[in-house]
């Protein structure tokens, strides 16, 4: 009896250890492997009459005719692509999967990875110093950059904008030379991805990663090696698919170099180079707020860290001129020594006392913090998760995205504006007993930056997605109010964060309306 | 011919594995240890532990951090042992958990945390004079009893994944002297966290976290009497996979969470009043990685008694 009793413990052990190991160890599913190929709905033939965001005449840019498509040298090109097509391994059909969703998504989210894994605070020095990342030497600790919100959301915005001219201007030329694509001229190329009657002459795909590239070289100079291999496999992925030959590919990489050297040379000189200010300048702010008779801003860091980026906010924007910062900059905050100022910070007081499960979810969802894309890169993701259900054609993807980044980076400017102009504390320096449910950003509190970038991002979304009705701004208010739960920020800095952020994303949908590309569809 | 008093006791606390010091899970009957208790026998009990650390480890760098100060977690546990047989015991266990950091910002969490069932089996035994070796098994499975929030490290509660160890237990007992040996396999269910996205050492898009499963050994030996255990622990954990933490990032339950750690066990029953057991001990970390070089004290009080009329009795011997 007793061994009976044994044996079958031994066996229930097994199966329980079984059943419990089988349904608990799943493979990790990314939403972003599902996105199905691209396949335009419109393929925007008339992109070359877009309106570009810095680029004024595309004939400026240097595209040599193509050869004849019966010449030796396409011949030997299209013999490439036949001799790829005859072993395509399961590694580089899964290249193919991957890349088929669309250049300007895939090089969003490898933007996105790099912002999250530069998205890391330096570590202080031993005597309580914190050392700055350096573009002149950007391997040394800390590495270059810091992608801190503001950073990025100018990141995102360059690049974005860079690859949306780079392809009005890759259009120009398409029309120009007119070149169908391999699997047109030539039976026997399969296309393994959907066609396209957009003619392959510079290649899209190239135009979007030349410039792309060329633009993350200055964004992101530690990681040209990653990003040069990720273009490498893009460029074979479209000759292995059949949809390019490589001269096409050369050729797209070329325009989108040059027309990224346009976007280049203005972001050396957006003064975003000397947004971390000075020492005098830290000092300046404290004595500025003080004259004033409000109590200043203090880094709750551990050693106390310079404020974030202070002279971001002389940045140059996209979507209008400095002045225009100025005069979006709303009013001032409570006083720090009003009622309404100790009310506002009471209420954050009761949420920070009172943390309910779903606003831990809440806090946690839009978070964004330290070693994340940053909350404009939340947005670009929403943003992307939308756009893959519209199948717009290449163009119209990096237009809604430069649209979407250019209104990021400005609300950053206008917000930075805000937050260094008042210098406002955070509830937490005014009441210690005010503990935050994600960790507190070191910048002044008033307005909110989430509330700012998701007002201007929802702002251009819904503008550019009508069918989805109140969905973005539902959003924006979730992350708004994210903030007070989280016991970040106040009320009021929640509230006036989204009227300013909608007033940005408003220039964004005036550009949008004028820019000649409809909403298309 | 087994009539042996099986006996035991409740263990005290006794870390599974401590990641961070957070995530610590005590068990009452110790799951890697030689002592069971008899047939019909039921062991309630209550325990306590408080941990600290100030310095942890970011991958292999030792530092501290002005933001956390002194991180402290205390766990309370109400738990049970039941003998079924004289050769297999079971163990019921619930935590309730705090944690707090003495600077910084970050709100200190608390709730109950992960609820435990261990049997543990024992399937050889062999007497030769004073010499006794025991061969035993033990199984583990815990699952969370809310829905806390896991990442929140270093402050969440715990992993909330569903866990499942497996461990062999040798034990050999010469005359009140005894050597503890174990090895432990535990797989960790996928967690969901609050987030759609997450960088690990690539940005992932899902919001379900796979976390590595762990090993863990397990070295005991010092003095057991009938009435009186003190035994030297040691303990060495181990993720098998994971990723560390960078330079003042932020931890994540998916780190490559490994400490080796050394304490100190006593246990004791009174000879009056044999039903009641104290227990008390300490557990510091050694050497670490992407946790908390913490310092745990802990202590609980059990109450055995028998189910049925006719009991045996009950001791730490055999």
């Amino acid at each position: 009896m007793k061994k009976y009793i044994h044996n079958n413990i031994a066996i229930l052990l097994l199966v329980v250890t079984s059943v419990f190991y089988s349904s608990c160890k799943k493979d990790i599913i990314d939403r972003t492997s599902l996105y199905p190929s691209l396949s335009p709905a419109n393929i925007d033939l008339n992109a070359d009459t877009w309106k570009p965001v810095l680029i004024t005449d595309p004939s400026v840019f240097i595209v040599a005719a193509p050869d004849a498509i019966t010449s030796p040298a396409y011949v030997a090109d299209l013999n490439e692509i036949k001799g790829y097509q005859r072993s395509l391994t399961s590694d580089q059909r899964a290249i193919i999967k991957y890349w088929s969703a669309g250049a300007v998504l895939r090089w969003n989210e490898i933007m996105r990875d790099l912002v999250a894994k530069h998205n890391v605070a330096p570590y202080q020095n031993l005597d309580g110093t914190y050392p700055a990342p350096s573009s002149a030497n950007p391997f040394a600790y800390p590495q270059f950059p810091f992608s801190n919100p503001p950073y990025s959301a100018r990141a995102y915005a360059y690049v974005s904008a860079a690859e949306y001219d780079a392809l009005i201007a890759a259009y120009h030329f398409k029309k120009q030379y007119n070149r169908p694509a391999p699997y047109k001229n030539d039976a026997t190329v399969q296309a393994l991805v959907p066609k396209s009657d957009l003619p392959s002459y510079p290649s899209e795909d190239a135009v979007i990663s030349g410039a792309a590239v060329e633009m993350m070289k200055l964004l992101f100079p530690t990681e040209i090696d990653y990003i040069e291999q990720k273009a490498a496999e893009q460029k074979v992925y479209r000759i292995m698919a059949g949809a390019n030959v490589r001269g096409e590919l050369d050729a797209g990489e070329s325009l989108g170099k040059q027309v990224a050297d346009v976007f280049a040379a203005r972001a050396r000189t957006d003064k975003a180079g000397a947004a971390i200010g000075t020492p005098a300048y830290w000092a300046q702010l404290q004595t500025q707020t003080a004259a004033k008779g409000e109590q200043y801003w203090i880094s709750l860091e551990n050693p106390k860290r310079p404020p974030m980026l202070p002279l971001f906010t002389k940045v140059k924007p996209f979507l209008f001129d400095t002045l225009t910062v100025v005069a979006l900059r709303p009013g001032p905050p409570n006083s720090t020594k009003s009622d309404a100022f100790k009310k506002e910070n009471d209420e954050v007081l009761y949420y920070s006392q009172h943390a309910t499960r779903a606003n831990q979810d809440l806090v946690a969802f839009w978070a964004d913090g330290i070693g994340t894309y940053t909350p404009p890169g939340h947005w670009n993701a929403i943003a992307a998760d939308e756009f893959v259900k519209q199948n717009y054609s290449e163009v119209r993807w990096a237009r809604n995205f430069a649209l979407l980044n250019m209104a990021e980076m400005d609300a950053a400017i206008v917000c930075w504006d805000t937050k260094y102009f008042y210098f406002n504390p955070r509830p937490t320096q005014m009441n210690s007993a005010i503990k935050t449910l994600t960790g507190i950003p070191n910048f002044p509190s008033y307005s909110s930056g989430h509330s700012n970038f998701s007002g201007a991002a929802a702002t251009i979304l819904t503008y550019l997605l009508p069918d989805r009705g109140s969905k973005f701004t539902d959003m924006a208010q979730q992350a708004a109010l994210s903030r007070l739960y989280g016991a970040i920020h106040t009320r009021s800095d929640i509230n006036v964060g989204l009227v300013t952020g909608n007033e940005v994303g408003q220039y964004a949908v005036q550009r949008a309306q004028a820019d000649g590309a409809g909403l298309g569809n | 011919m087994m009539k042996c008093l099986y006996t035991h006791l409740f263990k005290c606390l006794v870390i599974i594995i401590c990641f961070w010091a957070s995530v610590q899970q005590a068990s009452a009957q110790a799951e890697n240890d030689a002592i069971m208790i008899p047939k019909n026998y039921l062991c309630p009990g209550v325990m306590y532990s408080t941990s600290d650390w100030t310095n942890y480890w970011e991958g292999t760098f030792k530092r501290s951090n002005g933001n956390i100060g002194t991180l402290n977690t205390k766990m309370y546990s109400v738990m049970a042992t039941y003998g079924i047989t004289n050769n297999l015991i079971a163990t019921v266990n619930v935590p309730y958990v705090t944690t707090n950091a003495s600077a910084g910002t970050l709100e200190g969490q608390k709730g109950l945390q992960d609820i435990s069932l261990n049997l543990k089996w024992r399937g050889l035994r062999l007497k030769s004079g004073k010499n006794t070796f025991s061969l035993l098994a033990s199984v583990t499975g815990s699952i969370p009893l809310t829905n806390y929030e896991a990442d929140f490290d270093p402050l969440a509660l715990g992993s909330h994944s569903k866990n499942f160890t497996g461990r062999l237990i040798v034990d050999y007992n010469r005359g009140k002297y005894f050597i503890t040996g174990s090895g432990a396999y535990m797989t960790r269910s996928n967690i969901t966290i609050d987030r759609t996205s997450y960088y690990t050492t690539q940005l992932i898009y899902s919001n379900q976290v796979e976390l590595p499963n762990m090993s863990d050994y397990n070295l005991r030996t010092g003095y057991r009497s009938k009435y009186f255990i003190a035994e030297l622990v040691g303990d060495i954990s181990t993720s098998l996979g994971g990723f560390d933490i960078r330079k003042n990032d932020m931890p994540f339950p998916s780190n490559r969470m490994n400490m080796t750690s050394a304490g100190i066990n006593l246990r004791y029953r009174l000879k009056s009043l044999y039903n009641l057991e104290f227990t008390a001990g300490d557990d510091y970390v050694v050497k670490g990685r992407n946790v908390g070089q913490s310092n745990m004290v802990h202590g609980g009080i059990t109450y055995i008694f028998s189910l049925s009329k006719k009991a045996d009795q009950v001791s730490y011997k055999n």
